[in-house]
């Protein structure tokens, strides 16, 4: 079976459009079979006995998207989603995300980017197996029937199941089939997640829980200041003690090798290191001098500019201004990095709970000299991602590792390692300028500093995009990428560059800040901390013209239905306009990104200073659902994930140290912490969009603008503390 | 050598007396259902039962269970059998990444075991010690409630 499906992709779109990378068809070409097992594509396995088994492309980190994989393949293929195997894929390039150019989990891409190809695979593997039946049979393929993986032809009462026809299919060619377009009969329906049982009784297996015989474990002794390499080290008193098997080092620092994760870290902290530290490491409390200093340069890029902002502004009577400040944030999922790797001669083998498989093996390959063909990458669930498994150091650390001592081995951070050697939220600087005139604005300047998170994960992406070339190619692609791309990141302003507001002149300048922080993307990227200064500025606006804020910001949404369709939900649900008990206000916010719209309203008390968030009443528009309840999940979590962030969290730098280091002192929420939360969906059929991100970025605003309207104290600076400026 | 009963099987493990529980559970008896999340005891991810008790393992020497009994997720309740935690859990689509679920079943299941019909407000001093960055608390005290019912003899 060859099905000529269109290119799928769009080239460079993760690459801030300064970089035209290589065009990957998703060929749905004939898997590995055998007579005993049918693998029409890189999909689906129909076995002549037992369960189908479906193979998920992306990563489940919890976002849902094997139980999404299940439901996508079991509509066409017409068999029970629960009844399905689920497998996790390999690196392969048959896995790659047509979204992003490469096999990588992330962007909130993962059912956008699987609607068309996962039911066709389903729709393909149902009509081949049918074809198979029908020859067999000697009858029409029209004239037959599926339901529930059985093929009936009902005119001469036969039927029989799927497996029976598998040897058979295996050698059919057909023309793709037609899609369903209506009367869905999985997809919509709130399935329970097919991965709730494993999860409930301690048979899931994430990566750090992989057991690879004779594999020992391994915890490296890092240099607290980012960036220092080692000096000198004595192992002696460690390799000393009980279980220690090796010390040795690699780039990362000095691994400490033992039996078990505990005698490692005995052992660890036996290792004495001289570090080789940074010249002039990053310090905090220079952050904001710098992006001051950099708001009174030319910008390093103009994002947009429509109107004449500049000139409105410097003639405006009345005008209002505001300055926002984000944080670097660390995503802290709860399990810590890890990975485990064997190294031999001729291969090299990974098990790595990760986002980008792709650049996990190039990376490996890179290390270790080995061929792509001779890296053998198997993924595990995650425990949480966020964006941070986007990172692969800790596969290069394994891998290191199990080079240096000749065997297998699992690598394992502590918390204090997650949290000091992390791909940060990039910290940033809003300044905005609006002029105000004859009730409405008529001008508006959103100025950014912040720094380039491209430009960290630069190598590893274009690695993954380009793993196959030559490495002369791979080189120069690296080097023009990193030329090019950061100062026209797009994912320092997206967000701001976008503001979806009637707004008559606008225009959004990037002011690139580089301190050597390592940068990652971190749940909702840029409009993370963009709609934070967007839906917190045109807030003051509303309260400046003396105007309602959820009235305001409809009358500037006149034909974005799906802006205005998001705050009637929340402002239907939360009563907004409403009395409400005393002490307590609302606030509203709504932002678009990643192809989907999601509002908010927080219901909020200060008590003693302390911010409280009582309720919260979401919303978004994210085309169809192909699994509502998920949807709901994942609001729910952009909403916790959020007031975290909101509320509670930073990382902060001393002399180049990372000073917060375990939970207490970057917190989530807890549950005694967590508000009320109600979740309300737009219906849509238009295609899914992403879901994953959408819900982060509105929860800072919204929580502002809820304590400004209950104390009419304007909080700028996350997280947010009614103690700034005191 | 250190002896106690883990799922209601004695065990004896040959290791230091210092070793936390966690990691003999981990790394020596390879039951790793259990989680590391922190190691000091801030996130519950490690949680057990320790004479039904819940426990949190990342910071308990192993000496501290000799003589006594320890159940882990897996012991929890048989496969065939689920504890109506798990049920729950499974029912209301709980976990996402799922990683902190152990211990928050262990610690749920401990609650129930005290609380048979807990408020809302026994579920938030019996839960905050258990952190989700998923976000999955409201699913959970959710949960909580179905899970009473199921054990008080509730529609399954």
């Amino acid at each position: 079976m060859k099905l000529n499906r269109r290119a799928l992709l769009k080239a460079g779109a993760a690459l801030g459009g300064g970089l035209a990378v290589g065009v990957w068809v998703l060929d749905l070409e004939r898997g590995k079979g055998t007579p005993e097992l049918f693998a029409p594509n890189a999909f689906i396995r129909v076995p002549a006995k037992g369960p189908i088994r479906v193979v998920v492309g992306r990563v489940e980190m919890g976002q849902g998207t094997s139980t999404a994989t299940a439901m996508l393949v079991a509509e066409e293929l017409e068999v029970d989603p629960l009844s399905l195997e689920i497998e996790l894929a390999t690196a392969d390039r048959a896995y790659d995300n047509a979204a992003l150019g490469f096999q990588l989990t992330g962007g909130s891409t993962s059912t956008s980017t699987s609607w068309e190809p996962l039911r066709e695979a389903g729709a393909a593997t149902r009509e081949l197996l049918k074809e198979a039946a029908a020859s067999k049979w000697k009858v029409d393929r029209s004239e037959l029937t599926v339901k529930n993986g059985v093929i009936t032809h009902a005119g001469s009462n036969r039927s029989g199941a799927y497996g029976e026809f598998v040897e058979a299919a295996a050698s059919l060619t057909i023309r793709a089939p037609e899609l369903k377009t209506k009367d869905f009969q999985v997809i919509g329906k709130p399935l329970r997640r097919v991965d709730a049982v494993s999860k409930t009784n301690g048979t899931a297996v994430f990566g750090i829980d992989v057991q690879v015989p004779q594999a020992l474990v391994a915890v490296i002794v890092r240099c607290p200041t980012i960036g220092g390499t080692v000096k000198s080290f004595d192992s002696s008193k460690a390799l000393a003690m009980a279980g220690v098997k090796h010390v040795v080092q690699v780039p990362q620092g000095v691994a400490v090798v033992a039996q078990t994760y505990w005698h490692a870290r005995q052992g660890a902290q036996a290792v004495t290191v001289e570090w080789n530290e940074p010249a002039s490491p990053f310090d905090s409390s220079t952050l904001r001098d710098a992006h001051r200093a950099l708001l009174k340069q030319p910008p390093t890029q103009n994002a947009r500019n429509d109107g004449a902002a500049a000139d409105v502004l410097s003639k405006a009577t009345q005008k209002i201004s505001a300055e926002y400040f984000a944080p670097f944030l660390a995503h802290a999922p709860m399990e810590p990095q890890n990975a485990t790797a064997h190294v031999t001669p001729g291969r090299c083998e990974i098990w790595a709970p990760t986002q980008g498989p792709a650049q996990a093996r190039e990376i490996a390959s890179r290390i270790t000299g080995l061929p792509l063909d001779a890296i053998v990458l198997h993924q595990t669930l995650l425990g949480g991602g966020f964006g941070r498994r986007i990172g692969q150091d800790y596969v290069a650390e394994a891998v290191e590792v199990s080079r240096a001592i000749e065997g297998p081995v699992k690598v394992v951070w502590s918390r204090e390692d997650d949290m000091r050697h992390s791909f940060y939220r990039p910290s940033a600087t809003h300044a905005l300028e609006a002029a105000l005139d004859g009730g409405a604005v008529a001008a508006w300047h959103h100025r950014v500093v912040t720094q380039s998170v491209f430009l960290s994960v630069m190598d590893s992406f274009v690695g993954g995009l380009t793993a196959e070339a030559p490495e002369k190619i791979r080189t120069k692609t690296a080097e023009f990428a990193k030329s090019v791309v950061p100062s026209r990141d797009i994912t320092s302003y997206e967000g701001a560059d976008s503001v979806a507001y009637a707004l008559p002149n606008v225009r959004v300048d990037f002011h690139q800040h580089e301190p050597n922080v390592p940068t990652g993307f971190w749940r909702s990227v840029g409009h993370s901390h963009t709609a934070f200064a967007t839906e917190s500025f045109i807030d003051e606006c509303a309260w400046a013209l003396g105007k309602d804020p959820l009235e305001f910001r409809r009358g500037l949404l006149a034909g974005k239905t799906r802006h205005l369709s998001c705050l009637e939900l929340v402002a239907k649900h939360s009563g907004w306009g409403t009395p409400l008990e005393e002490g307590r206000a609302r606030g509203v916010a709504v932002h678009e990104c990643f192809g989907s719209v999601a509002a908010a309203v927080l219901e909020v008390s200060v008590t003693d200073g302390a911010i409280r968030v009582h309720r919260a009443v979401m919303s978004a528009d994210c085309g169809r659902l192909v699994n509502p309840d998920i949807v709901r999940s994942q609001l729910e979590s952009a909403c916790l994930f959020g007031l975290s962030a909101a509320m509670k969290q930073r990382i902060t730098f001393e002399k180049g140290r990372v000073q917060q280091s375990n939970f207490h002192d970057f917190a989530p929420l807890r549950m005694n912490e967590a508000p009320r939360i109600e979740t309300f969906m737009v219906e849509s059929t238009n295609d899914p969009s992403g879901i994953g991100e959408p819900g982060v970025p509105v929860m800072a605003p919204a929580l502002a603008n809820a304590v400004y309207a209950l104390t009419k104290k304007r909080l700028r600076t996350l997280p947010l503390s009614m103690e700034e400026g005191a | 050598m250190i002896s106690f009963t883990l799922n209601g099987r004695k065990t004896d493990v040959d290791v230091p007396p210092e070793m936390p529980l966690l990691w003999v559970l981990r790394d020596v008896l390879h039951l790793t259902g259990t989680k590391f999340g922190c190691g000091m005891a801030l996130c519950g991810a490690c949680t057990v039962h320790l004479e039904g008790s819940p426990l949190r393992s990342c910071l308990t020497p192993v000496s501290v269970v000799e003589g006594k009994a320890v159940t882990t997720i897996e012991g929890l309740a048989p496969k065939e059998n689920p504890h109506p935690c798990q049920r729950a859990w499974s029912e209301l689509s709980v976990p996402q990444c799922g990683y902190c679920q152990s211990g928050q079943i262990m610690s749920a299941a401990a609650l129930l075991e005290t609380k048979p019909t807990p408020t809302d407000e026994d579920i938030d001093t019996a839960m905050s010690g258990n952190i989700c960055r998923c976000g999955t608390y409201p699913r959970i005290r959710a949960a909580i409630h179905r899970a009473a019912e199921l054990k008080n003899g509730g529609t399954p």
